[in-house]
């Protein structure tokens, strides 16, 4: 990214407060323009209050919000160029299909028969011509969330607000509409901010992703960082499967840290800032990312005990137990298990890191 | 349901509710089937006739009818409209302002009228209105019409505006229309077969007051109910069985508009 890419939404220090609960601790976070950004966390972490505060349905307690570099404040949210997709669609049970399509065109002052045209048009884009004429009771889940979607598209905002769209859908059309939510969204250039508790889809669909929790920002980065360089524990565990190892940082040297685990086990990785020698923290390890083997094939190798082995369809995990007691899974993918072997249980093997596959957590 | 617990296996079901249909309607049977008797006396049965109604429009007290109904049907109008717009910006202020400290008692103040006695209604008003040197007369009865319509038009509006999440006028404010867009173009369709529903039930009301109009009206200015009244305190014609079955059908039938409307559902 350059340095001139522009900012659409700039959220400075915002917080949020309900009475004396504070939903939204002092949050900072720019999200660029064209951009697909992500809002990952719990139930409850404040996701939707964050997306009503920059649609204007709540007011920002503390802080400011900026769009394209204007105060949100000073708009009420008829003028921010801004459409939402409700979390439970809120589609106008009133009106038909292409009304409801065609609702803020005609806000925006366009004729009625132009609004029409335009609605027919995002219909089509979402594959629901043939309901034009219904009203949403008379739809799926899935098909009113497609309408939802084409109403908010149907203006043309320069940022798309998604809340959890997708929740309501099973599987197989989940997988589909999320190709075609990124499709959609690389094809109009509009900035979307969707927000999700599904990691999976958070990881597949986002140019970067805010991982929050308890209304605060835990780490901010594109979907492979925070994967694979997670910031602190909640990151790490929320984020895909993962081994979590508590361990004393014996040495610091230049980029490498020497760590020992209970039981006289030692084990390398990469330093990270703010871990210095004597601290107790703890290492992440994605099981995908360690090898089995018969023999050791390094220092750091670590014997252990399978324990058994589940399959899981593409991969099969493997879940063993260290010397010193520590439980540890290793992910080996099925298409190589001609090359790698499979122990059974009770079997001892050896377990060996990829370099450069540890994590030191900060907490 | 099963069978053990079915009301109707109880004992004596049937006989009560015969007698509950008889104490309710029979008296409405008998006005109705008299009123097209041929016959001046209203216990004799003589053969079927229209004559009474024909006498309602053309006999010695017509003028008094016609005059009484006018005044009626325009002062229930004029009520009806005036109190369906006053509830409905009330259900919608309440429903819709969240959660005020007042709102429990702005609620029962609204709808408290209808579980006071009407004739201490009757009373307060009067005494309103001759301390504030009101003088007597069509606007008297129009004003407290008004007054006490409100919460009968309120009931429907806002049983019809809980049903209504306020993520619908959010969602048309994020597609730009301003707040007095969203209340027209997607609260108020909403919201429209609980005020017809309030308007039907409030013109209701008023059409058939009697007391507090008795007590408000000025001399010389009747409803269809205070004449009918008069004209009973000299003997009871047929013609006033006439009256009475007409107006029997008109309630029905706005009753029976009004069920319709609060069933009725824009939104299939
Ligand atoms: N109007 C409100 N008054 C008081 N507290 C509120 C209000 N709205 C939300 N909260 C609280 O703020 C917190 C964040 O809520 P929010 O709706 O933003 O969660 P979320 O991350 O969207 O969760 P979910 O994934 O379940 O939708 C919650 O603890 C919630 O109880
Ligand atoms: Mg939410």
């Amino acid at each position: 990214m350059t340095d001139d890419t522009q900012i659409a939404v700039d959220v400075r220090d915002a917080v949020k407060r309900y009475g004396d609960f504070t939903a939204l601790q002092q949050i900072s976070l720019g999200i660029r323009d064209n951009e697909f950004f992500t809002l990952l966390g719990p139930s409850g972490c404040g996701k939707t209050t964050l997306l009503r505060m920059i649609a204007g349905f709540e007011d920002v307690t503390e802080g400011a919000i900026f769009l394209y570099g204007d105060e949100i404040e000073t708009l009420p949210p008829h003028q921010r160029p801004v459409n939402t997709v409700f979390q439970n669609y809120a589609l106008f049970p009133h009106m038909t299909v292409l009304e409801n399509v065609g609702f803020g065109l005609e806000m925006l002052g366009q004729s009625k028969a132009a609004a029409r045209t335009r609605a027919a048009e995002m219909l089509e884009l979402v594959q629901l011509s043939q309901f034009a004429s219904r009203k949403p009771a008379q739809l799926s889940g899935g098909q009113q969330q497609r309408v939802a979607l084409a109403r908010a598209l149907a203006p043309a905002p320069k940022v798309l607000l998604l809340d959890e769209p997708l929740s309501a859908l099973d599987q197989k059309l989940r997988k589909a509409m999320q190709i075609e939510l990124k499709h959609i969204q690389r094809e109009t250039g509009i900035t979307f901010i969707f927000v999700t508790h599904d990691q999976e889809e958070a990881l597949t669909m986002s140019d970067r992703i805010a991982v929050m929790s308890a209304g605060e920002l835990q780490q901010l980065g594109a979907p492979r960082d925070i994967y694979e360089l997670p910031r602190n524990m909640f990151v790490a565990d929320f984020i895909g499967d993962t081994n979590l190892l508590e361990v004393t940082v014996d040495e610091v040297t230049e980029c490498r840290a020497a760590c020992s685990l209970d039981g006289g086990l030692t084990l390398s990785c990469e330093a990270v800032e703010g871990v210095r020698k004597g601290a107790q923290v703890h290492l992440s390890i994605r099981p995908e990312r360690l090898v089995l083997s018969e023999t050791a094939t390094g220092a750091d190798s670590l014997r252990a005990r399978v324990l058994e082995n589940i399959f899981i369809g593409t991969d099969i995990a493997t879940l063993l137990v260290l010397d010193n007691g520590s439980e540890i899974t290793v992910r080996t993918s099925n298409s190589e298990r001609g090359s790698k072997r499979i122990f059974d249980a009770g079997q001892m093997a050896f377990v060996t890191m990829e370099r450069g596959a540890a994590r030191l957590l900060r907490d | 349901m099963s069978a053990r617990t079915d009301v109707k296996t109880y004992p004596g079901f049937f006989a009560i509710t015969l007698l509950c249909m008889v104490i309710l309607y029979a008296p409405l049977m008998v006005v109705t089937v008299y009123s097209f008797n041929a016959s001046p006396s209203i216990t004799v049965w003589e053969g079927l006739s229209l004559r009474w109604y024909a006498d309602v429009f053309t006999g010695p007290e017509s003028d008094k009818f016609k005059q009484a109904a006018f005044n009626s049907f325009s002062i229930a109008l004029i009520a009806a409209t005036l109190a369906t717009a006053i509830a409905t910006a009330s259900a919608t202020a309440i429903v819709r302002a969240g959660r005020f400290r007042l709102r429990l008692p702005s609620l029962g103040l609204i709808t408290l009228p209808i579980l006071v006695p009407e004739i201490v209604l009757a009373v307060a008003t009067l005494i309103f209105f001759n301390s504030i040197g009101f003088t007597r007369g069509y606007m008297t009865i129009l004003v407290a019409h008004i007054a006490f319509c409100i919460p009968f038009a309120y009931l429907p509006i806002q049983a019809r505006m809980q049903g209504i999440e306020n993520t619908y006028e959010q969602a048309a404010m994020d597609l730009y229309a301003t707040k007095a867009q969203a209340f027209r173009q997607v609260l108020l369709p909403l919201m429209m077969p609980g005020i017809i529903s309030g308007f039907l039930l409030a013109f209701i009301v008023s059409l058939d007051d009697f007391i507090i109009t008795n007590f408000v009206k000025g001399a010389g200015v009747e409803t269809l109910p205070t004449a009918i009244f008069g004209s009973v305190k000299q003997g009871i014609k047929p013609n006033i069985m006439a009256i009475s079955t007409m107006l029997l059908s008109l309630s029905i039938m706005m009753v029976t508009i009004s069920y319709f409307l609060s069933k009725w559902d824009n939104t299939k």
